[in-house]
Protein backbone atom coordinates (compact mmCIF):
# COMPACT_ATOMS: atom_id res chain seq x y z
CA UNK A 1 0.00 0.00 0.00
CA UNK A 2 1.21 3.47 -0.81
CA UNK A 3 2.07 5.37 2.33
CA UNK A 4 -0.56 8.08 2.71
CA UNK A 5 -0.87 10.77 5.34
CA UNK A 6 -1.74 9.67 8.85
CA UNK A 7 -5.24 10.60 9.90
CA UNK A 8 -5.49 9.00 13.30
CA UNK A 9 -2.48 8.11 15.42
CA UNK A 10 -2.67 6.19 18.65
CA UNK A 11 0.44 6.05 20.80
CA UNK A 12 0.95 3.71 23.75
CA UNK A 13 -2.65 3.70 24.86
CA UNK A 14 -3.47 2.20 28.25
CA UNK A 15 -6.99 1.64 29.49
CA UNK A 16 -8.02 0.33 32.87
CA UNK A 17 -11.51 0.13 34.42
CA UNK A 18 -9.96 -0.26 37.86
CA UNK A 19 -9.72 -4.02 37.97
CA UNK A 20 -6.78 -4.80 35.75
CA UNK A 21 -5.79 -3.39 32.39
CA UNK A 22 -8.19 -3.72 29.47
CA UNK A 23 -5.86 -2.29 26.85
CA UNK A 24 -2.08 -2.50 27.22
CA UNK A 25 0.27 -0.24 25.33
CA UNK A 26 -1.61 -0.09 22.06
CA UNK A 27 -0.19 1.87 19.15
CA UNK A 28 -1.84 2.13 15.76
CA UNK A 29 -1.82 4.54 12.84
CA UNK A 30 -4.78 4.85 10.53
CA UNK A 31 -4.01 6.43 7.19
CA UNK A 32 -6.30 8.46 5.04
CA UNK A 33 -8.58 6.25 2.94
CA UNK A 34 -7.55 3.14 4.81
CA UNK A 35 -9.93 0.50 6.14
CA UNK A 36 -8.65 -1.08 9.34
CA UNK A 37 -10.55 -4.05 10.74
CA UNK A 38 -10.13 -5.01 14.38
CA UNK A 39 -10.80 -8.64 15.17
CA UNK A 40 -10.25 -10.85 18.17
CA UNK A 41 -12.09 -12.99 20.70
CA UNK A 42 -14.87 -11.44 22.80
CA UNK A 43 -13.58 -9.43 25.69
CA UNK A 44 -10.24 -8.77 24.01
CA UNK A 45 -10.83 -5.02 24.21
CA UNK A 46 -11.52 -4.25 20.56
CA UNK A 47 -14.80 -2.40 21.21
CA UNK A 48 -13.25 -0.55 24.12
CA UNK A 49 -10.35 0.44 21.89
CA UNK A 50 -12.78 1.79 19.31
CA UNK A 51 -14.69 3.74 21.97
CA UNK A 52 -11.46 5.31 23.19
CA UNK A 53 -10.93 6.78 19.72
CA UNK A 54 -13.86 9.18 20.10
CA UNK A 55 -13.63 9.75 23.80
CA UNK A 56 -16.54 7.60 24.95
CA UNK A 57 -14.01 5.88 27.19
CA UNK A 58 -11.38 7.69 29.21
CA UNK A 59 -7.84 6.46 28.83
CA UNK A 60 -5.27 6.21 31.60
CA UNK A 61 -2.19 6.99 29.54
CA UNK A 62 -1.01 7.36 25.99
CA UNK A 63 -2.29 9.79 23.42
CA UNK A 64 -4.48 9.94 20.36
CA UNK A 65 -3.88 12.38 17.52
CA UNK A 66 -6.34 13.38 14.83
CA UNK A 67 -4.81 15.21 11.85
CA UNK A 68 -1.68 15.66 13.94
CA UNK A 69 -3.50 17.34 16.84
CA UNK A 70 -3.63 15.68 20.25
CA UNK A 71 -7.24 14.99 21.18
CA UNK A 72 -6.71 13.27 24.50
CA UNK A 73 -5.67 16.15 26.73
CA UNK A 74 -7.90 18.00 29.14
CA UNK A 75 -8.75 20.90 26.91
CA UNK A 76 -10.13 18.74 24.13
CA UNK A 77 -13.56 19.87 23.05
CA UNK A 78 -15.02 16.48 22.34
CA UNK A 79 -18.11 17.85 20.67
CA UNK A 80 -15.83 19.33 17.97
CA UNK A 81 -13.69 16.22 17.63
CA UNK A 82 -16.67 13.92 17.39
CA UNK A 83 -17.99 15.77 14.37
CA UNK A 84 -14.90 14.53 12.56
CA UNK A 85 -15.11 11.01 13.96
CA UNK A 86 -18.43 9.36 13.12
CA UNK A 87 -19.58 6.29 14.99
CA UNK A 88 -22.14 3.56 14.34
CA UNK A 89 -23.20 1.34 17.23
CA UNK A 90 -24.15 -2.31 17.50
CA UNK A 91 -27.68 -1.56 18.65
CA UNK A 92 -28.27 1.26 16.08
CA UNK A 93 -29.37 3.73 18.77
CA UNK A 94 -31.64 5.75 16.57
CA UNK A 95 -33.67 8.24 18.56
CA UNK A 96 -37.08 6.53 18.92
CA UNK A 97 -39.08 9.75 19.23
CA UNK A 98 -37.93 11.15 15.90
CA UNK A 99 -38.62 10.15 12.29
CA UNK A 100 -35.81 8.80 10.15
CA UNK A 101 -35.16 12.16 8.52
CA UNK A 102 -35.20 14.01 11.86
CA UNK A 103 -32.73 11.49 13.25
CA UNK A 104 -30.42 12.21 10.36
CA UNK A 105 -30.88 15.99 10.47
CA UNK A 106 -30.27 16.41 14.21
CA UNK A 107 -26.49 16.57 13.84
CA UNK A 108 -26.31 18.87 10.79
CA UNK A 109 -28.92 21.29 12.14
CA UNK A 110 -28.08 21.46 15.83
CA UNK A 111 -24.34 20.80 15.84
CA UNK A 112 -23.15 22.10 12.49
CA UNK A 113 -25.96 24.70 12.18
CA UNK A 114 -26.39 23.95 8.51
CA UNK A 115 -29.15 25.38 6.36
CA UNK A 116 -32.24 23.21 6.72
CA UNK A 117 -33.02 22.92 3.01
CA UNK A 118 -29.49 22.00 2.08
CA UNK A 119 -29.17 19.46 4.86
CA UNK A 120 -32.47 17.93 3.90
CA UNK A 121 -31.40 17.59 0.29
CA UNK A 122 -28.22 15.89 1.36
CA UNK A 123 -30.09 13.60 3.74
CA UNK A 124 -32.40 12.50 0.96
CA UNK A 125 -29.48 11.83 -1.35
CA UNK A 126 -27.78 9.66 1.24
CA UNK A 127 -31.01 7.83 2.07
CA UNK A 128 -31.40 7.15 -1.63
CA UNK A 129 -27.91 5.70 -1.73
CA UNK A 130 -28.74 3.16 0.97
CA UNK A 131 -32.13 2.46 -0.61
CA UNK A 132 -34.31 3.94 2.12
CA UNK A 133 -35.64 7.17 0.66
CA UNK A 134 -39.24 5.92 0.95
CA UNK A 135 -38.74 5.45 4.70
CA UNK A 136 -37.75 9.01 5.46
CA UNK A 137 -40.91 9.82 7.43
CA UNK A 138 -41.10 6.46 9.20
CA UNK A 139 -40.29 6.06 12.86
CA UNK A 140 -37.44 3.75 13.86
CA UNK A 141 -39.86 1.23 15.37
CA UNK A 142 -41.38 0.68 11.92
CA UNK A 143 -38.04 -0.38 10.42
CA UNK A 144 -36.25 -3.71 10.41
CA UNK A 145 -32.89 -4.04 12.11
CA UNK A 146 -30.99 -3.82 8.85
CA UNK A 147 -32.90 -0.71 7.82
CA UNK A 148 -32.27 0.91 11.19
CA UNK A 149 -28.58 0.23 10.90
CA UNK A 150 -28.46 1.75 7.41
CA UNK A 151 -30.19 4.86 8.75
CA UNK A 152 -27.64 4.98 11.56
CA UNK A 153 -24.86 4.88 8.98
CA UNK A 154 -26.46 7.77 7.08
CA UNK A 155 -26.79 9.70 10.33
CA UNK A 156 -23.05 9.35 10.84
CA UNK A 157 -22.20 10.04 7.17
CA UNK A 158 -24.10 13.30 6.88
CA UNK A 159 -21.73 14.91 9.34
CA UNK A 160 -19.01 14.30 6.72
CA UNK A 161 -16.65 12.78 9.21
CA UNK A 162 -13.02 12.26 8.33
CA UNK A 163 -13.14 8.80 9.79
CA UNK A 164 -15.92 6.36 10.61
CA UNK A 165 -15.94 3.89 13.48
CA UNK A 166 -18.15 0.79 13.26
CA UNK A 167 -18.70 -1.13 16.49
CA UNK A 168 -19.95 -4.63 15.65
CA UNK A 169 -22.70 -3.12 13.56
CA UNK A 170 -24.06 -6.44 12.32
CA UNK A 171 -23.86 -8.36 15.60
CA UNK A 172 -27.47 -7.64 16.57
CA UNK A 173 -28.92 -8.37 13.12
CA UNK A 174 -30.69 -11.39 11.76
CA UNK A 175 -28.43 -13.20 9.29
CA UNK A 176 -30.40 -12.19 6.20
CA UNK A 177 -30.04 -8.52 7.10
CA UNK A 178 -26.32 -8.60 7.64
CA UNK A 179 -25.65 -8.47 3.94
CA UNK A 180 -27.50 -5.23 3.23
CA UNK A 181 -25.51 -3.42 5.91
CA UNK A 182 -22.18 -4.88 4.87
CA UNK A 183 -22.87 -3.91 1.26
CA UNK A 184 -23.28 -0.29 2.32
CA UNK A 185 -19.96 -0.46 4.14
CA UNK A 186 -18.23 -2.03 1.14
CA UNK A 187 -19.54 0.83 -0.99
CA UNK A 188 -18.12 3.34 1.46
CA UNK A 189 -14.77 1.58 1.42
CA UNK A 190 -14.70 1.68 -2.37
CA UNK A 191 -15.53 5.38 -2.30
CA UNK A 192 -12.36 5.93 -0.28
CA UNK A 193 -13.73 6.48 3.23
CA UNK A 194 -11.41 5.99 6.14
CA UNK A 195 -12.90 3.42 8.49
CA UNK A 196 -12.09 1.44 11.59
CA UNK A 197 -14.32 -1.59 11.88
CA UNK A 198 -14.85 -4.03 14.72
CA UNK A 199 -16.54 -7.15 13.41
CA UNK A 200 -17.03 -10.86 13.82
CA UNK A 201 -17.75 -11.39 10.13
CA UNK A 202 -14.47 -12.89 8.94
CA UNK A 203 -15.42 -13.13 5.28
CA UNK A 204 -16.39 -9.51 5.29
CA UNK A 205 -13.25 -8.50 7.16
CA UNK A 206 -11.19 -10.20 4.49
CA UNK A 207 -13.08 -8.47 1.70
CA UNK A 208 -13.17 -4.95 3.08
CA UNK A 209 -9.94 -4.52 5.00
CA UNK A 210 -6.70 -2.95 3.91
CA UNK A 211 -5.23 -4.10 7.17
CA UNK A 212 -6.32 -6.57 9.83
CA UNK A 213 -5.46 -5.87 13.45
CA UNK A 214 -5.76 -8.89 15.70
CA UNK A 215 -6.23 -8.14 19.38
CA UNK A 216 -6.12 -10.60 22.22
CA UNK A 217 -5.93 -9.99 25.95
CA UNK A 218 -5.86 -6.22 25.51
CA UNK A 219 -2.88 -6.04 23.18
CA UNK A 220 -2.20 -6.07 19.48
CA UNK A 221 -0.95 -9.54 18.70
CA UNK A 222 -0.72 -9.35 14.97
CA UNK A 223 -1.19 -6.79 12.23
CA UNK A 224 -1.12 -7.70 8.56
CA UNK A 225 -2.75 -7.46 5.15
CA UNK A 226 -5.95 -9.52 5.10
CA UNK A 227 -4.79 -12.15 2.60
CA UNK A 228 -1.68 -12.85 4.58
CA UNK A 229 -3.41 -12.83 7.93
CA UNK A 230 -6.14 -15.21 6.93
CA UNK A 231 -3.94 -17.63 4.99
CA UNK A 232 -0.67 -17.55 6.95
CA UNK A 233 -1.15 -16.10 10.41
CA UNK A 234 2.19 -15.52 12.09
CA UNK A 235 1.20 -16.25 15.66
CA UNK A 236 -0.30 -19.23 17.40
CA UNK A 237 -2.97 -17.12 19.03
CA UNK A 238 -4.20 -15.86 15.67
CA UNK A 239 -4.16 -19.38 14.24
CA UNK A 240 -6.20 -20.70 17.14
CA UNK A 241 -8.65 -17.82 16.82
CA UNK A 242 -9.13 -18.39 13.10
CA UNK A 243 -9.63 -22.10 13.68
CA UNK A 244 -12.72 -21.41 15.74
CA UNK A 245 -14.43 -20.29 12.54
CA UNK A 246 -13.86 -23.48 10.57
CA UNK A 247 -15.57 -26.79 11.10
CA UNK A 248 -14.33 -30.21 10.20
CA UNK A 249 -16.83 -32.54 8.62
CA UNK A 250 -17.95 -35.26 10.95
CA UNK A 251 -16.20 -38.47 10.10
CA UNK A 252 -17.90 -41.80 9.90
CA UNK B 1 -90.46 16.06 44.61
CA UNK B 2 -90.88 18.04 47.78
CA UNK B 3 -89.49 15.24 49.92
CA UNK B 4 -86.38 14.54 47.91
CA UNK B 5 -83.18 15.29 49.73
CA UNK B 6 -81.76 17.07 46.72
CA UNK B 7 -83.64 20.24 47.65
CA UNK B 8 -81.17 20.73 50.49
CA UNK B 9 -78.58 21.48 47.93
CA UNK B 10 -80.47 24.53 46.73
CA UNK B 11 -81.63 25.83 50.10
CA UNK B 12 -80.11 29.14 51.10
CA UNK B 13 -76.54 29.44 49.86
CA UNK B 14 -75.72 25.77 50.31
CA UNK B 15 -74.62 25.24 46.74
CA UNK B 16 -72.38 28.28 46.76
CA UNK B 17 -70.84 27.09 50.03
CA UNK B 18 -70.20 23.69 48.54
CA UNK B 19 -68.48 25.33 45.59
CA UNK B 20 -66.43 27.43 47.99
CA UNK B 21 -65.36 24.21 49.69
CA UNK B 22 -64.47 22.69 46.35
CA UNK B 23 -62.30 25.70 45.59
CA UNK B 24 -60.33 25.13 48.81
CA UNK B 25 -59.82 21.51 47.78
CA UNK B 26 -58.70 22.48 44.28
CA UNK B 27 -56.47 25.27 45.56
CA UNK B 28 -54.61 23.06 48.02
CA UNK B 29 -54.29 20.34 45.40
CA UNK B 30 -52.99 22.67 42.72
CA UNK B 31 -50.38 24.31 44.93
CA UNK B 32 -49.20 20.92 46.20
CA UNK B 33 -49.12 19.40 42.72
CA UNK B 34 -47.18 22.35 41.28
CA UNK B 35 -44.61 22.26 44.08
CA UNK B 36 -44.39 18.47 43.86
CA UNK B 37 -43.61 18.58 40.16
CA UNK B 38 -40.82 21.14 40.59
CA UNK B 39 -39.23 19.47 43.60
CA UNK B 40 -39.94 16.00 42.24
CA UNK B 41 -37.98 16.65 39.04
CA UNK B 42 -35.03 17.90 41.06
CA UNK B 43 -35.30 14.97 43.47
CA UNK B 44 -35.52 12.51 40.58
CA UNK B 45 -32.32 13.88 39.07
CA UNK B 46 -30.57 13.69 42.43
CA UNK B 47 -31.76 10.10 42.82
CA UNK B 48 -29.96 9.06 39.64
CA UNK B 49 -26.61 10.15 41.10
CA UNK B 50 -24.23 7.38 42.04
CA UNK B 51 -23.22 9.16 45.27
CA UNK B 52 -23.90 6.80 48.22
CA UNK B 53 -24.86 9.63 50.60
CA UNK B 54 -27.56 11.14 48.37
CA UNK B 55 -28.73 7.62 47.55
CA UNK B 56 -29.18 6.77 51.20
CA UNK B 57 -30.93 10.03 52.12
CA UNK B 58 -33.35 9.96 49.21
CA UNK B 59 -34.12 6.31 49.81
CA UNK B 60 -34.94 6.86 53.48
CA UNK B 61 -37.08 9.87 52.58
CA UNK B 62 -38.99 7.95 49.94
CA UNK B 63 -39.60 4.90 52.13
CA UNK B 64 -40.62 7.01 55.11
CA UNK B 65 -43.19 8.97 53.12
CA UNK B 66 -44.52 5.86 51.43
CA UNK B 67 -44.92 3.82 54.58
CA UNK B 68 -46.62 6.56 56.59
CA UNK B 69 -50.33 6.92 55.92
CA UNK B 70 -51.04 10.45 54.71
CA UNK B 71 -53.37 10.97 57.67
CA UNK B 72 -50.59 10.26 60.13
CA UNK B 73 -48.37 12.71 58.31
CA UNK B 74 -51.10 15.34 58.47
CA UNK B 75 -51.53 14.86 62.23
CA UNK B 76 -47.79 14.84 62.70
CA UNK B 77 -47.35 18.18 60.95
CA UNK B 78 -50.52 19.88 62.18
CA UNK B 79 -50.57 18.78 65.82
CA UNK B 80 -46.98 17.61 66.23
CA UNK B 81 -45.38 20.81 65.02
CA UNK B 82 -47.52 22.89 67.37
CA UNK B 83 -46.95 20.71 70.42
CA UNK B 84 -43.23 20.10 70.02
CA UNK B 85 -41.91 23.23 68.41
CA UNK B 86 -44.64 25.72 69.16
CA UNK B 87 -45.07 26.45 65.48
CA UNK B 88 -48.63 27.46 64.72
CA UNK B 89 -49.50 26.16 61.28
CA UNK B 90 -52.93 26.63 59.82
CA UNK B 91 -54.68 23.55 58.53
CA UNK B 92 -54.25 24.67 54.94
CA UNK B 93 -50.53 25.30 55.26
CA UNK B 94 -50.07 21.93 56.97
CA UNK B 95 -52.00 20.29 54.17
CA UNK B 96 -49.82 21.90 51.50
CA UNK B 97 -46.67 20.85 53.36
CA UNK B 98 -47.78 17.25 53.74
CA UNK B 99 -49.06 16.86 50.20
CA UNK B 100 -45.95 18.48 48.77
CA UNK B 101 -43.71 16.14 50.80
CA UNK B 102 -45.70 13.18 49.60
CA UNK B 103 -46.04 14.33 45.99
CA UNK B 104 -42.34 15.20 45.77
CA UNK B 105 -41.38 11.71 46.91
CA UNK B 106 -43.70 10.00 44.45
CA UNK B 107 -42.85 12.36 41.59
CA UNK B 108 -39.14 11.99 42.29
CA UNK B 109 -39.43 8.25 41.99
CA UNK B 110 -41.31 8.60 38.70
CA UNK B 111 -38.68 10.97 37.30
CA UNK B 112 -35.89 8.67 38.44
CA UNK B 113 -37.59 5.73 36.77
CA UNK B 114 -38.06 7.65 33.53
CA UNK B 115 -34.45 8.84 33.48
CA UNK B 116 -32.87 5.46 34.11
CA UNK B 117 -35.16 3.82 31.56
CA UNK B 118 -33.30 5.69 28.80
CA UNK B 119 -30.45 3.43 27.74
CA UNK B 120 -26.91 4.69 28.22
CA UNK B 121 -26.35 4.29 24.50
CA UNK B 122 -28.86 7.03 23.76
CA UNK B 123 -26.60 9.50 25.56
CA UNK B 124 -23.60 8.07 23.74
CA UNK B 125 -25.04 8.16 20.26
CA UNK B 126 -25.99 11.79 20.86
CA UNK B 127 -22.47 12.50 22.06
CA UNK B 128 -21.00 10.67 19.06
CA UNK B 129 -22.80 13.12 16.78
CA UNK B 130 -21.07 15.99 18.53
CA UNK B 131 -24.01 17.19 20.63
CA UNK B 132 -23.03 18.75 23.96
CA UNK B 133 -24.58 17.68 27.26
CA UNK B 134 -27.31 20.34 27.24
CA UNK B 135 -28.27 19.46 23.66
CA UNK B 136 -28.34 15.76 24.50
CA UNK B 137 -30.83 16.41 27.30
CA UNK B 138 -32.86 18.88 25.30
CA UNK B 139 -33.25 16.95 22.06
CA UNK B 140 -32.86 13.32 23.10
CA UNK B 141 -33.36 12.57 26.78
CA UNK B 142 -36.08 14.98 27.92
CA UNK B 143 -38.45 14.32 24.99
CA UNK B 144 -38.19 10.61 25.70
CA UNK B 145 -38.68 10.91 29.46
CA UNK B 146 -41.61 13.28 28.93
CA UNK B 147 -43.67 10.74 27.07
CA UNK B 148 -43.12 8.18 29.80
CA UNK B 149 -43.52 10.64 32.61
CA UNK B 150 -46.56 12.78 31.81
CA UNK B 151 -49.22 10.03 31.96
CA UNK B 152 -47.80 8.78 35.26
CA UNK B 153 -47.55 12.29 36.68
CA UNK B 154 -51.18 12.95 35.80
CA UNK B 155 -52.29 9.81 37.58
CA UNK B 156 -50.37 10.97 40.61
CA UNK B 157 -52.15 14.33 40.35
CA UNK B 158 -55.62 12.78 40.50
CA UNK B 159 -54.55 10.64 43.43
CA UNK B 160 -53.39 13.75 45.25
CA UNK B 161 -56.65 15.58 44.56
CA UNK B 162 -58.70 12.70 45.95
CA UNK B 163 -56.53 12.31 49.00
CA UNK B 164 -57.01 15.94 50.01
CA UNK B 165 -60.40 14.83 51.38
CA UNK B 166 -58.42 13.73 54.46
CA UNK B 167 -57.72 17.31 55.48
CA UNK B 168 -61.21 17.54 56.94
CA UNK B 169 -59.64 15.82 59.90
CA UNK B 170 -57.30 18.70 60.65
CA UNK B 171 -60.12 21.19 60.51
CA UNK B 172 -59.79 22.62 57.03
CA UNK B 173 -63.21 23.60 55.73
CA UNK B 174 -63.00 22.11 52.27
CA UNK B 175 -65.70 20.48 50.22
CA UNK B 176 -66.15 17.46 52.52
CA UNK B 177 -66.44 19.61 55.60
CA UNK B 178 -69.02 21.90 54.01
CA UNK B 179 -71.00 18.82 53.06
CA UNK B 180 -70.95 17.54 56.61
CA UNK B 181 -72.08 20.92 57.91
CA UNK B 182 -74.98 21.04 55.47
CA UNK B 183 -76.06 17.53 56.36
CA UNK B 184 -75.83 18.22 60.09
CA UNK B 185 -77.80 21.45 59.82
CA UNK B 186 -80.64 19.71 58.02
CA UNK B 187 -80.65 16.50 59.98
CA UNK B 188 -84.24 16.91 61.22
CA UNK B 189 -85.88 18.59 58.26
CA UNK B 190 -84.29 16.47 55.52
CA UNK B 191 -83.07 13.23 57.05
CA UNK B 192 -81.97 11.64 53.80
CA UNK B 193 -79.84 14.57 52.64
CA UNK B 194 -76.57 12.67 53.22
CA UNK B 195 -77.02 10.53 50.15
CA UNK B 196 -77.75 13.56 47.99
CA UNK B 197 -75.01 15.76 49.27
CA UNK B 198 -72.33 13.07 49.17
CA UNK B 199 -73.65 12.08 45.77
CA UNK B 200 -73.09 15.65 44.65
CA UNK B 201 -69.56 15.53 46.05
CA UNK B 202 -68.97 12.37 44.09
CA UNK B 203 -69.82 14.27 40.94
CA UNK B 204 -67.70 17.26 41.92
CA UNK B 205 -64.61 15.08 42.38
CA UNK B 206 -65.48 13.33 39.19
CA UNK B 207 -65.72 16.60 37.27
CA UNK B 208 -62.33 17.70 38.58
CA UNK B 209 -60.49 14.39 38.09
CA UNK B 210 -62.10 12.92 35.02
CA UNK B 211 -60.78 15.40 32.44
CA UNK B 212 -57.32 14.98 33.91
CA UNK B 213 -57.40 11.22 33.70
CA UNK B 214 -58.87 11.38 30.17
CA UNK B 215 -55.97 13.59 29.20
CA UNK B 216 -53.55 11.02 30.60
CA UNK B 217 -55.23 8.22 28.67
CA UNK B 218 -55.09 10.22 25.46
CA UNK B 219 -51.45 11.06 25.86
CA UNK B 220 -50.62 7.45 26.60
CA UNK B 221 -52.38 6.38 23.44
CA UNK B 222 -50.79 9.05 21.31
CA UNK B 223 -47.32 8.19 22.53
CA UNK B 224 -47.76 4.44 22.63
CA UNK B 225 -44.43 3.15 21.52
Amino acid sequence: MVQKEKLLEIHHLHKDYGNGPVLKDISLDVHKGEVVVLIGPSGCGKSTFLRCMNGLEQIQSGEILLDGNVITDNKTKWSDVRQKIGMVFQSYELFPHMTVIDNILLGPLKVQKKDKKEAEKEAKELLGRVGLLDKKDAFPRQLSGGQKQRVAIVRALIMRPEILLFDEVTAALDPEMVREVLDVMLELAKAGSTMVIVTHEMQFARAVADRIVFLDGGEIVEMDAPEKFFTQPKTDRARRFLNTFTFKKKEG
Amino acid sequence: MQDLGIRVLFMGNNFARLMGGLWITVKISLISVALSIIFGILLGMVMTLKNPITRCITKVYLEFIRIMPQLVLLFLVYFGATKSFGIQLSGQVSAVIVFTLWGTAEMGDLVRGALISIPKHQYESGAALGLDVIQIYRYIIIPQTQRRLIPLAINLMTRMIKTTSLIVLIGVVEVMKVAQQIIEANRYTVPDSALWIYGTIFFLYFIVCWPISRLAARMEKKWAN
